[in-house]
C-alpha cells in the first residue's frame, strides 16, 4: 500500500493508504478530522471542501494518494490560537447557517473566493458559490456573510500593515 | 433587556462553524461494524433465490444476510395514519422477502470490518429476480385490469370532506372554472445523507440516528422490533437538515438494531447521496383537478377538489395522512358557500412518499392560488383585487371557514398592503405593460400567492378525530441549579432550525436570568423522555409555549420561597428582572438567590421539596394560522423558455417573533424550497420504473446564483391560540413560494394564450407551452 | 461512494508513465486531476484495474507561446488556463469556455487536458477545440503524435487516444486580430452541465462579419463545428435592417442552420427538437455578443 505523508491543520501524519481511499475518508475515518461532512457522491455539494495546498478542493474528489506531500486545511484548522476567523464570526453574526451540514464546506469555498476578489459584488459571491449547495438558508444570508467577513478580513489587514 | 423580539445571534453555530460536531457519522465506537445493503435494481420482482454465502466468504465480511434472516423478527415498518375505514396498510419488511416494490428496496445486506469492504462485498450476493409488472401511472393503476402493487389492489384509501351545498354552488354558477395540476414527486434532499448507529450491551439497545423525531421513533422501534421501550435509548446527535425526511421509522433504523442484537457488536450505516436520492421518502406527487364557481364579479360560490395522490409502494409513517393535512386548506383565506373535496390514495411501484416541507398544504396552496388566478384572468380582475373581494376581513376574526377550522386571527390586507408598497407593484405592472406592447421577446410577469397554513400541528383531540396514531402536546422541563443557572429539556428535537437560541430568550425573559445562564437540552431519550419532535411548524407554537409554561411553575415555586425568606405573602411579591420585591417596601430576593436557598433548603416553607424546577405539557386548541402576501416578478425569455426571477418580496405574519433573525432565515430556506418546485426540482421515473434523478448532477437544486435576494417583512397579529402569540415559520415560504413563481411565469405568458406550466417550470416546458399555444411544431 | 479497488503508479516522468501505461494493458486509466473520473469511480460506473497519476508531472503543466499558437499543457489546470495572461491574450475564447467548467473547486483540480480526453460532448472544452482547430499532441512508449481537433473526438467519452497514450498538450491557434469571442452557456443551474452550448469566434470589419467559427456543445455524441453557419455568415452585416427597412437580419438567418446535421441527445433536462431550436437561438446569440466583443 502506498505511504503519503499529509499535513492536516498543522499536524503531519504518515499514513499507509489504499489507493482507493477518498481524502475526506482519509480525514474522517483514520485521522478523526469529522468536521468535514459528505453530502453527496458526484462532486455537485461542495460540503466536503477543504483547502488542498491554499485552494479550494472537494475532498471527496481526491484520492488521499494524490495529496501525498500536500498541506490541507478543514474547517477544524481555520480558526487560529482559539480566535475565530473572520469568516466563521460573518457567519455567525449573518446566520448564514441552520443545519450547519453545508458550513464548512460553504466557508471553504468562501476562503477561496476571497483569495480571488477581496470585496466581491453579490453577483460575484453568488457565482463564487456555485459549487456549494445549501438547503437551508436560501443563501441570502451566506452572501451577506461572506461580503461581511471581506470586509472584516481587508479591515485586519489594513490594520495589521 | 427583552430577549423575545431580539435579533439573538444563535447558541448552536459556535460548534457548527469550527467543525466540533456530532453528525451520527462522526460516531466511532470501539468494535464497530460497517453495513451495506443491496437493493433491487426493479420496480417490481419476485425474489427468486438470494445466497448472501459468496459474500461471507469475501475479505472483512462478518456476516451477511437477506430478508429471509430476519423474516421472524424484522416486522412490519409502522404506518402510524391510518386515515380511513378502507385503508389498506401493507406489510412493509424492512428488507423485502418475497417481493420488492420499489428500486432501491434493500434485499439484503453485508456487515464488514470498514465501509470500503462492506461495499466491495455487495457484488458477491446472488440474487435472482422474477420481474413483474411496473405500475406508474395512477389514473392506470386505479383501471380494473391494472398490474396490482399488492394482492388488494392499487387503491389505499378514499376519504371524502365537505362543507355546504357544493351542488347549488356550481349550478347555474356565472363563471366555472376547472384545472388540473400535477404536484411533481420531489426529494427532500437535506444536506446529511440519513445515519444510524446502533449499540448493545445485551439487553439494551442505543441508536444514534439522523433523525427528526427521537421520541417518536423509540416507541414505534420498540413496537416494532420488540426491543422494550425501557430498555432502548434514542440519540438524534446533530442533524442537518430534515424537512420531513427525517419523520420517519426506516428500514434502515430497525435493521441496525436487529443487526445489533443478532452480532452483538455495534453496527453503522451511511447512505450515499444517490442511495438516498432512491430510499428517502419523496414528498408532493398529486395529480388535482380543482374546480371553483363563482360570481362574474369574482366573488367565490364554492370549491371542489379531486386528488390522486400517489402513495408510492407502501404507506410509511405519515403517508396517507399527508395529502388531508391539505384537506381543510384548499378554501385558503376566502370566504365561500361550499366546499367539496376527495382524495384516492394509489399505490404504485416507486419509492414511498411522505412528508416534505409544508406536508400537503403547499399542494393545497399551490392549486387555490393557482386556480385564484386563472379565475382573475377569467372575470378580468387583477389578481390581488380578486383576492381582495373574497379574503376574510380584518374585522371578521376569529372566523370559521367553510372547512370548518377556526382562524383565530390574522390581517390580510395590512400583509398585501405591505408587500404591494415593498414590490413597487403598479410599478412593475406598467413595465409589464409596456413590454406587451413592445412584444419584448423577454416579457415579465407578476405572481401573487396569498396564502395561509394550519400549522403548529398539535391538538391532540383533532389529531385524533383524524385517525392520527399520537397525539399533538409537547413537554418542556425547567430546572434552575443551585447557582441560579438554568436547565431546560425539550421535548422539541432541532435539526437547524434554532431550539436552543430562542428556547433561551423564552427562558430568559420568564426567569429573568441572563440568555447566557440557559442551556437547552433535546434529542436524547434519556435526557428527554418525554416529547413528540419536531414537524408542522409546531416546535415554538406548541414546544416553545410548554417551556414558557415550565418557567411560569418555576417562578410560581419561587416566589413561595421568596415570600416566607422575605416574610411577606406572595400576592405581595412583584417578579421584575429576576428578583421578587415586595410591593413598596423594595426588599426583594433574586431568583439565584432563592435558586441557593432551595438548594440549601436550610429555610423553606413547611412542606416546600427542596426542588426549584418544573414540568409542562402544553396541549394548544387550536393549530396556529400564519399568512402572508407574497409576489414575485420574473422575465421570462420567450424564445429560450429561460425564466429569471428579478424580484421576491415576501411579507409574512407569523404572529410574535421570538428571534426575527431566525425567522428571517427560515423564510429565506422555505422560499429557496419552494422556489425551487417550481422552476428547478422533480423525482423522475422512466418506463420501467427506474428513478433517473439518483444524483444532485440530474436533480437539480438551485446553488447561489440560481436564486435572488429576497426582501421579507412582516406584519404582527398576535395567535390567540398559545400565551406567546406565535405562529410558527418553519414551512410558510415554502407553502406561499410556489404559485407565486408560476403565477408569475403564466402571468409573463398569458397573452401568448398560455393557461398553465407544468412544474417544473423548466425552459423547455416554457418552450414547448409556447410552441403549443402558437401552433407551431414544438 | 465507495470507488472499487485499483492499483496505482505514480511515474516520476512522462516517459515513465509511458511505460508504466504500457504495461498495466487495456484497463488501465491515466489520472490527472480526477474531476471527471472520481465521480465516475465513486459511482462504481469505472472500473480501471490500475491509475497512471500524471498529475504531478510538470513537464505537463506547461502554457508557453508557440508563436503562431499556444501550447497548453494537458495538465495545466482550468484555473491555470483562466488565469494565463498568454490564454486571455491569444485565445480569449478558451479562457472564456474554460472559465464556466463546473465550480471553482473543480477548476482548481481538473485539467485542461483531462476534461478534452474524457471527450464529453456536453463539456465546455470540446466545441471550443473543433471550433479553433486545436491540434491534440498525445505520446505513447512508442513516440509522439498529433491529432487534429476534428479526429480527435470518435464518439460519446471515445477520444482518438489508444490505451497507451496520454494526451501531452493542446496546440491553440492564434487566430490573430479582428476576432471577436463568446461562449454561451444555457443550463438550468449554475452547477449543471450545458443543454447546449456555443463557441463563436468572429473576425468583423466593416460592418460585416469576415469569418466565423462555431462549436456546438451537447449537440451530439461528440462536439460539432456549424459549418454551413460559418459559411452563411461571411460577409453577413452586422447590424440588422431597420424594421421599416424590411427588418433583414442575416446574422439571424445566417444561424438558423445551427443544427443542421447535429444529432442531439434526448435526456433529462431536453429532448432533441429543443436542443436544436436553442442551438439556433444561442448560436444567434454567440455570433452577436461575439461580433460585439
Amino acid at each position: 500500500m502506498p505511504r503519503i505523508t499529509v499535513t492536516v491543520d498543522g499536524v503531519t501524519y504518515e499514513e499507509e493508504v489504499e489507493p482507493r481511499l477518498l481524502l475526506v475518508h482519509l480525514l474522517r475515518d483514520r485521522l478523526g478530522r469529522t468536521g468535514t461532512p459528505i453530502g453527496c457522491d458526484t462532486t455537485n455539494c461542495g460540503a466536503c471542501t477543504v483547502m488542498l495546498d491554499g485552494r479550494s478542493a472537494k475532498s471527496c474528489s481526491v484520492l488521499a494518494v494524490q495529496a501525498d506531500g500536500c498541506d490541507v486545511l478543514t474547517i477544524e484548522g481555520l480558526a487560529a490560537d482559539g480566535r475565530l476567523h473572520p469568516l466563521q464570526t460573518a457567519f455567525h453574526e449573518e446566520h448564514a447557517l441552520q443545519c450547519g451540514y453545508c458550513t464548512p464546506g460553504m466557508i471553504m469555498a468562501a476562503l477561496d473566493l476571497l483569495k480571488e476578489d477581496p470585496d466581491p459584488s453579490e453577483e460575484a459571491v453568488r457565482e463564487g458559490l456555485e459549487g456549494n449547495l445549501c438547503r437551508c438558508t436560501g443563501y441570502c444570508n451566506i452572501v451577506r456573510a461572506v461580503r461581511r467577513g471581506a470586509q472584516a478580513m481587508s479591515g485586519r489587514e489594513v490594520s495589521a500593515s | 433587556m427583552t430577549e423575545v423580539g431580539s435579533a439573538r445571534r444563535r447558541k448552536e453555530d459556535a460548534r457548527l462553524i469550527t467543525g466540533r460536531t456530532q453528525w451520527t457519522d462522526n460516531i466511532q465506537l470501539p468494535g464497530m461494524l460497517y453495513v451495506a445493503y443491496l437493493r433491487s435494481p426493479m420496480a417490481h420482482a419476485r425474489i427468486v433465490r438470494v445466497d448472501t454465502g459468496p459474500a461471507r466468504r469475501e475479505p472483512g465480511v462478518v456476516a451477511a444476510f437477506s430478508g429471509r434472516d430476519f423474516a421472524q423478527e424484522q416486522g412490519s415498518l409502522p404506518c402510524a395514519w391510518p386515515v380511513s375505514e378502507d385503508v389498506v396498510i401493507p406489510d412493509h419488511p424492512p428488507m423485502a422477502v418475497h417481493e420488492v416494490r420499489y428500486v432501491g428496496e434493500a434485499v439484503a445486506c453485508v456487515v464488514a470490518t470498514d465501509r470500503y469492504k462492506a461495499a466491495d462485498a455487495l457484488a458477491a450476493i446472488e440474487i435472482e429476480y422474477e420481474e413483474l409488472p411496473a405500475v406508474l401511472d395512477m389514473a392506470e393503476a386505479l383501471t380494473d385490469t391494472a398490474p396490482k402493487v399488492h394482492e388488494a389492489g392499487n387503491r389505499a384509501f378514499t376519504w371524502r370532506f365537505g362543507n355546504g351545498d357544493i351542488d347549488a354552488a356550481f349550478r347555474d354558477a356565472p363563471v366555472v372554472v376547472d384545472r388540473t395540476y400535477v404536484q411533481q414527486r420531489l426529494i427532500p434532499s437535506a444536506m446529511e445523507p440519513r445515519a444510524v448507529v446502533a449499540a448493545t450491551d445485551g439487553d439494551a439497545f442505543t441508536l444514534y440516528s439522523a433523525t427528526q423525531i427521537p421520541h417518536i421513533l423509540r416507541v414505534m422501534l420498540a413496537l416494532t422490533t420488540g426491543i422494550p421501550e425501557h430498555r432502548l435509548r434514542v440519540i438524534a446527535p446533530d442533524v442537518g437538515g430534515g424537512f420531513g425526511s427525517k419523520l420517519q421509522v426506516t428500514a434502515e433504523e430497525v435493521l441496525a438494531l436487529l443487526l445489533a442484537r443478532r452480532l452483538g457488536r455495534p453496527v453503522k450505516w451511511t447512505e450515499s447521496r444517490s442511495e438516498g436520492n432512491m430510499t428517502v421518502h419523496h414528498g408532493r406527487d398529486q395529480l388535482q383537478r380543482i374546480s371553483v364557481a363563482a360570481e362574474r364579479d369574482g366573488r367565490l360560490r364554492g370549491i371542489k377538489v379531486d386528488l390522486l395522490a400517489d402513495m408510492g409502494a407502501y404507506l410509511m409513517l405519515v403517508t396517507p395522512g399527508i395529502p388531508l393535512l391539505g384537506a381543510f386548506m384548499y378554501n385558503g383565506i376566502y370566504k365561500m358557500d361550499a366546499y367539496d373535496f376527495g382524495c384516492t390514495g394509489v399505490f404504485t411501484t416507486k419509492m414511498p412518499t411522505d412528508a416534505y416541507r409544508g406536508a400537503g398544504r403547499p399542494e393545497a396552496t399551490y392549486a387555490l392560488e393557482r386556480v385564484m388566478d386563472e379565475l382573475a384572468a377569467e372575470v378580468g380582475l387583477d389578481p390581488l383585487e380578486l383576492r381582495r373581494r373574497n379574503w376574510i376581513r380584518h374585522e371578521e376574526f376569529p372566523y370559521t371557514t367553510i372547512a370548518n377550522l377556526t382562524y383565530d386571527s390574522g390581517n390580510y390586507e395590512a400583509a398585501t398592503e405591505r408587500a404591494t408598497t415593498l414590490f413597487g407593484y403598479d410599478k412593475l405592472r406598467a413595465e409589464q405593460a409596456d413590454r406587451r406592447e413592445r412584444r419584448d421577446p423577454v416579457q415579465l410577469g407578476i405572481g401573487v400567492s396569498t396564502y395561509t397554513e394550519m400549522c403548529g400541528l398539535a391538538p391532540s383531540r383533532v389529531l385524533g378525530s383524524l385517525s392520527y396514531g399520537a397525539g399533538g402536546w409537547e413537554h418542556a422541563s425547567v430546572r434552575m441549579l443551585p447557582t441560579g443557572k438554568v436547565e431546560v429539556v425539550t421535548g422539541s428535537s432541532p435539526h437547524g432550525q434554532g431550539h436552543v437560541t430562542a428556547w433561551s430568550q423564552i427562558v430568559a425573559d420568564a426567569l429573568g436570568v441572563p440568555f447566557e445562564d440557559v442551556s437547552v437540552m433535546h434529542g436524547d431519550t434519556a435526557v428527554s423522555p418525554r416529547g413528540m419532535d419536531t414537524y408542522g411548524s409546531r416546535s415554538l407554537a406548541v414546544g416553545g409555549v410548554a417551556v414558557l409554561q415550565a418557567c411560569d411553575k418555576v417562578k410560581e415555586k419561587a416566589r413561595q420561597v421568596a415570600a416566607h425568606l422575605l416574610e411577606a405573602s406572595p400576592e405581595d411579591l412583584e417578579f421584575a428582572e429576576g428578583s421578587f420585591r415586595v410591593r413598596g417596601t423594595g426588599a426583594g430576593r433574586s431568583i439565584q438567590e432563592i435558586a441557593l436557598a432551595v438548594f440549601a433548603a436550610h429555610d423553606l416553607p413547611d412542606g416546600f421539596e427542596p426542588a426549584l424546577d418544573a414540568d409542562a405539557t402544553f396541549d394548544p386548541e387550536n393549530f396556529s394560522y400564519p399568512h402572508g402576501t407574497h409576489l414575485c416578478a420574473i422575465e421570462v425569455d420567450t424564445e429560450t423558455g429561460q425564466s429569471r426571477i428579478r424580484s421576491y418580496v415576501a411579507v409574512d405574519d407569523v404572529g410574535k417573533v421570538v428571534n426575527p433573525l431566525i425567522v428571517e432565515g427560515q423564510v429565506h430556506g422555505g422560499l429557496a424550497q419552494g422556489i425551487a418546485q417550481a422552476l428547478f426540482e422533480e423525482a423522475v421515473y422512466d418506463a420501467d420504473g427506474n428513478l433517473l434523478t439518483t444524483t444532485m448532477a440530474d436533480y437539480l437544486m438551485p446553488t447561489a446564483a440560481d436564486l435572488p435576494d429576497f426582501v421579507t417583512d412582516r406584519t404582527e397579529t398576535p395567535a390567540t391560540s398559545n400565551p406567546l402569540g406565535v405562529k410558527g415559520v418553519g414551512e410558510a415560504g415554502t407553502i406561499a413560494s410556489t404559485p407565486a413563481v408560476v403565477n408569475a411565469i403564466v402571468d409573463a405568458l398569458r397573452p401568448h394564450g398560455v393557461h398553465d406550466v407544468r412544474m417544473p417550470c423548466t425552459p423547455e416546458r416554457i418552450w414547448r407551452t409556447l410552441a403549443g399555444v402558437r401552433g407551431g411544431a414544438a | 461512494m465507495i470507488p472499487a479497488a485499483f492499483d496505482y503508479v505514480r511515474p516520476e516522468s512522462l516517459a515513465e508513465a509511458c511505460e508504466a501505461l504500457a504495461d498495466a494493458g487495456e484497463d488501465a486509466k491515466v489520472l490527472a486531476g480526477g474531476q471527471s473520473l472520481l465521480p465516475l469511480l465513486r459511482l462504481r460506473l469505472s472500473f480501471p484495474s490500475t491509475l497512471v497519476d500524471v498529475g504531478r508531472l510538470t513537464e505537463l503543466h506547461d502554457i508557453r507561446d508557440g508563436g503562431d499558437h499556444v501550447f497548453i499543457g494537458a495538465g495545466a489546470t482550468h484555473y491555470d488556463v483562466v488565469r494565463s495572461p498568454l490564454v486571455n491574450a491569444a485565445c480569449p475564447l478558451v479562457a472564456l469556455a474554460a472559465a464556466t467548467v463546473a465550480d471553482p473547486a473543480v477548476r482548481h483540480r481538473g485539467t485542461f487536458g483531462g476534461a478534452l480526453a474524457h471527450a464529453d460532448p456536453a463539456g465546455d472544452l470540446p466545441a471550443v477545440a473543433v471550433a479553433l482547430d486545436c491540434v491534440f499532441t498525445a505520446r505513447s512508449a512508442n513516440g509522439e503524435r498529433e491529432i487534429p481537433a476534428a479526429e480527435f473526438f470518435v464518439d460519446y467519452l471515445e477520444p482518438a487516444l489508444a490505451p497507451d497514450e496520454i494526451l501531452t498538450g493542446i496546440r491553440v491557434p492564434k487566430l490573430g486580430p479582428g476576432w471577436g469571442y463568446h461562449y454561451e452557456k444555457f443550463h438550468r443551474t449554475a452547477q449543471s452541465w450545458a443543454i447546449v452550448g456555443v463557441a463563436a469566434a468572429v473576425r468583423r470589419s466593416n460592418g460585416v462579419v469576415e469569418e466565423a467559427r462555431i462549436g456546438l456543445t451537447n449537440m451530439g455524441p461528440t462536439p460539432l463545428r456549424a459549418r454551413g453557419v460559418e459559411d452563411a455568415l461571411r460577409g453577413a452585416g452586422i447590424h440588422p435592417a431597420a424594421p421599416d427597412d424590411g427588418g433583414a437580419d442575416p446574422i439571424r438567418d445566417a444561424c438558423g442552420e445551427a443544427a443542421a446535421g447535429s444529432s442531439p441527445p434526448s435526456d433529462l433536462h431536453a429532448q432533441p427538437d429543443y436542443r436544436r431550436h436553442l442551438a439556433r437561438a444561442l448560436t444567434h446569440r454567440a455570433v452577436r455578443a461575439a461580433a460585439r466583443a
